[in-house]
């Protein structure tokens, strides 16, 4: 059995029907992860001892006959925003270097009692705010597909552990494009779902208006069904939103045939690279000849989007770093004498150059005299980027775009310029400024053999037709 | 220029962060660039336009957060010295931090 290969569903399903026992899965996991990710640099702490735990207990109950739970030993790992009780959580950043959370993140949690079993933790840009993963206290990963790039960011962990089979899936969260933007660097699927679908809980906050967890897989289906696990209402989460959550699954391999398919020009402009470009449109092309309708809609603001994200991101990052003052947990400077003293130092040595940028901005853009001019303008034109959906989906039942610009970037390539790497998220950052759901499958490959993703956006809470459309793009695609 | 170091220093002081001459150059050169391509948001006239509150503002949005508004009741939480267990700095009951007043 090659373990690379296995997803969701071949896991659960070789564990159930005792071709495998749970055990030899996760010490078998455990082998490549040490043979192979030395160079990625993909997980930052691994928790053998637990994981062989519980991969015993499920051994144990399937060795009785005891009927098992529906994730019964699928290794999944989890992006180091998400607390877990009793392992180091760090959120790529010096200031939690030693941080060991006494409490579970829902979605991890909802995981674990679905019977998923956490390899470890995994690097991410500092506070999840990067586009490249260049931005983490441990280092960067690299890009499993050709290692001289970036997997993307800011779950690039949780993109770059799917692509090379170290971990089975992965939980990635998305301010952003942070899930999607990745996925598409590394040729996974990554699902971003509606905002106040899944309980953040757990969740290191950086922007909380903005702020998704969701999962990062090599199918389509193991996205619905990790995806059904999480979902839902949460009592700790007084965000998360009191809607039913659907049956995923069903979803994969129902026809697309009379579903309109809003395609928008502003997404196809200046910046777009010709292989992405031909590449997504043959996508759409083939979603025409699965009987969808392709209509062209304009989606006017969209150019005013990166702004507006840099100024709510920011102000709200500003406001929830402030925790972060060296008294309670984390990070405490030794150079301080009064508290003020150790205030500062702890920030200016906790924290990473981006991190202090976004901290600088937001506080800017939420000070005296500039709040109505940045904080409240923004505020206003994110209205207005919501009406272009709204106006849309009248029209339409979901819109297909290229995830990314661009292919993958060379380490270091963008590293020195902020605004050309904020640039890297220009598709994917107005679905979390709106709340809709939206999800990247690979759709094609540029010569040089780097992967492509196509976005598919929906309406609020309708992630069920955007499996269904990923899906037939899936297998459409000529592998 | 939108922001001098005087800037730069003022914000520094009102966000806890304590930058060094470096630092504080750097960050005056980046955080007009990117105020620079903020202002692509003047093109728009929002006067009219409300700010946006809640992205499911919906007439059903409100309905999906009922939940929201619980009874305040008491429930369990984490124990004294759980919650103090990453703590730089405590004598076991209490947070300690260098002095606030000085002598």
């Amino acid at each position: 059995m090659n373990i690379g290969l296995l997803t969701v569903e071949s896991t659960r399903t070789a564990i159930a029907q005792k071709q495998i026992t749970a055990t030899r899965v996760v010490e078998d996991f455990y082998r490549k992860i040490k043979a192979e990710d030395k160079e990625i640099n993909a997980y930052l702490t691994l928790c053998e001892d637990r994981a062989l735990r519980q991969a015993a207990g499920i051994d144990e109950a399937a060795g009785k006959g005891d009927p098992l739970p529906p994730l019964a030993g699928v290794p999944v790992a989890i992006k180091d925003v998400m607390v877990t009780k009793g392992i180091r959580s760090t959120a790529g950043s010096k200031i939690l270097e030693s941080f060991i959370p006494p409490y579970d993140c829902t979605a991890v949690a909802r995981l674990q009692s679905a019977g998923a079993i956490v390899l470890g933790k995994l690097n991410c840009d500092e506070f999840a705010m990067g586009s490249s993963n260049e931005n983490s206290a441990y280092g960067p990963v690299r890009n499993p597909r050709d290692k001289s790039r970036v997997p993307g960011g800011s779950s690039g962990g949780s993109a770059a552990v799917v692509a090379a089979g170290t971990a089975v899936a992965a939980l990635g969260s998305d301010t952003g494009g942070s899930i999607r933007q990745p996925a598409a660097f590394c040729g996974v699927v990554g699902m971003m779902p509606t905002y106040g679908r899944v309980s953040r809980y757990g969740l290191i906050a950086f922007a909380s208006s903005l702020d998704h967890i969701g999962p990062l897989t090599k199918t389509v289906q193991d996205a619905a069904i990790l995806l059904r696990h999480i979902a839902g209402r949460d009592p700790l989460d007084s965000t998360s939103a009191g809607v039913p959550v659907p049956d995923y699954e069903q979803e994969i391999g129902k026809p697309v045939k009379g579903l309109r398919l809003g395609v928008p020009g502003e997404y196809f402009g200046e910046g777009l690279d010709t292989e992405v470009r031909s590449s997504v449109e043959a996508a759409i092309q083939q979603l025409a000849t699965d009987g969808c309708e392709i209509i062209p809609i304009s989606l006017p603001h969209t150019r005013y989007a990166i702004p507006t994200y840099y100024l709510i991101a920011t102000a709200e990052a500003s406001s929830n770093l402030a925790r972060y003052d060296g008294v309670r947990y984390g990070y405490r400077s030794k150079q301080a004498h009064t508290l003020s003293e150790m205030y500062r130092k702890t920030r200016d040595e906790g924290f990473g150059p981006e991190v202090k940028r976004r901290i600088m901005l937001g506080t800017y853009a939420l000070s005296a005299g500039y709040y109505d001019a940045y904080y409240l303008k923004a505020q206003k034109v994110r209205t207005l980027l919501a009406r272009d959906f709204e106006e849309a989906f009248r029209q339409v039942d979901a819109i297909v775009t290229p995830t990314t610009p661009t292919p993958a970037f060379k380490l270091g390539e963008k590293a020195d310029d902020p605004l050309s790497m904020y640039l890297a998220d220009i598709y994917t950052v107005v679905a979390d400024l709106v709340g809709i759901p939206g999800i990247s499958v690979p759709c094609g490959k540029t010569k040089s053999g780097l992967p492509i993703g196509l976005q598919i956006l929906g309406k609020h809470f309708d992630e069920s037709i955007l499996f269904r459309l990923a899906h037939t793009v899936e297998h459409g695609r000529a592998v | 220029m939108k922001i001098t170091d005087q800037d730069v220093s003022y914000v520094a002081d009102l966000a806890n962060l304590e930058l060094t001459p470096e630092e504080r150059t750097r960050m005056e050169k980046d955080l007009n660039s990117i105020l620079d391509y903020i202002d692509l948001l003047n093109e728009l006239d929002t006067s009219n336009v409300p700010p946006m509150v809640q992205v499911l503002s919906d007439k059903a949005g409100s309905a999906k957060f009922e939940h929201a508004f619980r009874a305040d009741e008491l429930r369990p939480c984490l124990p004294h010295e759980t919650a103090m267990q990453n703590a730089p700095d405590t004598d076991g009951d209490f947070f300690k931090v260098p002095r606030v007043i000085e002598k």
